[in-house]
């Protein structure tokens, strides 16, 4: 469950908290966007190098760190599943090429994680969904998002409890092979499903027995306002999306192998 | 037997929810574990079927250390029932929910299926044995986790919170179902807020605070102490009360149980009447 420490918010104060999340979230996409566009090591492990600065910024290297550590499992599968396809279909001939794209897409994955984490743990909920409220996103959608957001870590308590609660039963989720640790899981994700529904619903009822929804125009105790670091980040990711368009479209990126040669 | 040794243990968010436990529960003895909200009772608990591992200390499950050896195998002889049903149910019948430990522990069908029966027997669920667990009460679903546990008979039962969501009914089958479990010889470990229920049950009770053990005797010493409660948050069972109130007719303080209660009574009126 360390993916989901990765994106619990702590109330830490840093110049990145401060930031505006609508400027934070266009820098995180346009760092998502570039990810998607470059399938190549050197811009990608560049991406990679731009989000550091921020973490160290935000005080929030050790949250980050796990949750790096936590997208492990999903990167290797990612980087064993390309490779062996790639492998496959060229008839089992080993090439440098085949192993950088498979390091490539594995890097690609792990910008993504990066860069959301960030994004979570420097961002509190609340601030989240007033950006939504600012950008005209109607107020149903943006409450049922933080409710989202604010729930994920609740849930990977959950799924600790219930993952203790089959243990104690004599389930061992590390027994048998790949597919029978699949199934190992099937007991965790029922209970955490039907909880997760069933907190819903009362989440629900609890909320309408309060009233809500009852204005239709919401007026909030803080607005947004942008202030002088927040023109410098949306500088940065104006910055990031004008090189992305010149490397990718207007020059040709070596790989390693071609550029060690 | 269960041996507790010096256990301190922290969280890995850095909270130290154990500071220096020891405790011995031997076999065949009925422990009622009190205490506020956060004072390491759950995490204690935890510590005796090996789920939470002591940071420093030992705990020895019949002379196994839990360090040495995995929850399952702890398991056959710790059964473990979670506060909330919710948390472990996932089958599509009750009947197949009893089975899910018993085929973990890797029993023969036909024992399976006659440990089911018995199981669904105990409890009073026979009639819903291919129903869903998530159609039934929360009450019911309490007792379907306590027989998917109970179905494997192990020799260390740790209930936590039992009580919860259960009618007056159900509590006294529970109270009748543990006396029955002790005079098979079965160690139980009880974890509740439930003061009147642990004074009709009348256990060894072993007081918590802050991580720390702060009493640890018979319940009838423990629950009459006003000054050790308190400084729990407990409030001292309704019949004890009066009793300590009444205290200056020459009445005793130290009476936890109604029927004892009565008998008290009875003996003094009929003394003065005398």
């Amino acid at each position: 469950m360390s993916v989901f420490d990765g994106l619990k918010f702590r109330r830490v104060y840093s110049p990145i908290h401060n930031l505006d999340p609508r400027m934070k979230f266009i820098f995180v996409i346009a760092i998502f966007v570039s990810a998607i566009l470059f399938y190549q090591i050197i811009p990608l492990f560049a991406l990679f190098l731009i989000a550091i600065p921020f973490v160290f910024l935000a005080r929030v290297q050790k949250q980050w760190i796990r949750s790096l550590r936590g997208a492990v499992f999903l990167a290797a599968l990612i980087f064993l599943s390309n490779f062996l396809i790639s492998a496959w279909t060229s008839g089992f001939k080993i090439t440098a090429p085949m192993i950088e794209s498979a390091i490539a897409l594995t890097l690609r994955f792990v910008v993504l994680v990066e860069s959301f984490s960030v994004f979570f743990l420097t961002t509190s909920p609340d601030h989240l969904g007033l950006a939504l409220e600012q950008s005209r996103v109607p107020y149903e959608f943006s409450f049922a998002f933080t409710t989202a957001v604010r729930f994920v870590p609740v849930l990977a308590e959950e799924a600790q409890t219930i993952m203790d609660a089959q243990k104690a039963r004599g389930l061992e989720l590390e027994k048998g092979n790949f597919m029978k640790r699949i199934r190992n899981y099937v007991p965790v994700l029922i209970p955490l499903i039907v909880s997760a529904i069933r907190r819903s619903l009362e989440l629900a009822e609890a909320m309408e027995s309060r009233a809500w929804g009852a204005t239709k125009k919401r007026t909030n105790l803080y607005a947004l306002k942008l202030h002088r670091g927040d023109y410098f980040l949306l500088l940065i990711t104006v910055l990031i999306i004008v090189l992305t368009v010149y490397f990718r479209y207007f020059t040709a990126i070596p790989t390693i192998s071609q550029f060690i040669k | 037997m269960l041996e507790v040794k010096g256990v301190h243990f922290s969280y890995p968010s850095g909270v130290e929810a154990l500071k220096g436990v020891t405790l011995t529960v031997k076999n065949g003895e009925f422990l009622a574990i009190m205490g506020q909200n956060g004072a390491g009772k759950t995490t204690l608990v935890k510590h005796f079927n090996g789920l939470l591992k002591p940071s420093i200390g030992q705990v020895l499950v019949d002379g196994v250390e839990t360090t040495k050896t995995s929850v399952a195998a702890l398991a056959r002889n710790v059964g473990f029932v979670f506060q909330n049903p919710d948390h472990q149910l996932f089958s599509e019948t009750v009947e197949e929910e009893i089975s899910f430990a018993l085929k973990n522990f890797g029993y023969d069908a036909e024992t399976v299926e006659k440990r089911i029966t018995w199981a669904l027997n105990l409890l009073g669920l026979t009639e819903y044995r291919k129903t869903s667990p998530f159609m039934l009460s929360g009450g019911e679903r309490k007792r379907v986790a306590l027989a998917s546990v109970l179905a494997w008979d192990p020799q260390i039962l740790i209930l936590d919170e039992p009580t919860i969501g259960q009618d007056h009914q159900q509590k006294e089958n529970l109270r009748q179902f543990i006396i029955q479990l002790q005079s098979q010889g079965k160690t139980i470990v009880i974890v509740t807020h439930d003061i009147e229920f642990v004074s009709e049950c009348n256990p060894r009770v072993l007081l918590m605070r802050e991580g720390k053990v702060v009493a640890d005797g018979a319940g009838k010493e423990i629950l009459t102490n006003p000054e050790v409660l308190f400084e729990s948050s407990i409030v001292l069972p309704q019949i004890t009360q009066v009793f300590i109130k009444l205290s200056s007719l020459g009445l005793p303080k130290n009476i936890i149980d109604v029927y004892e209660a009565r008998d008290v009574l009875l003996k003094t009126l009929e003394a003065k009447q005398g």
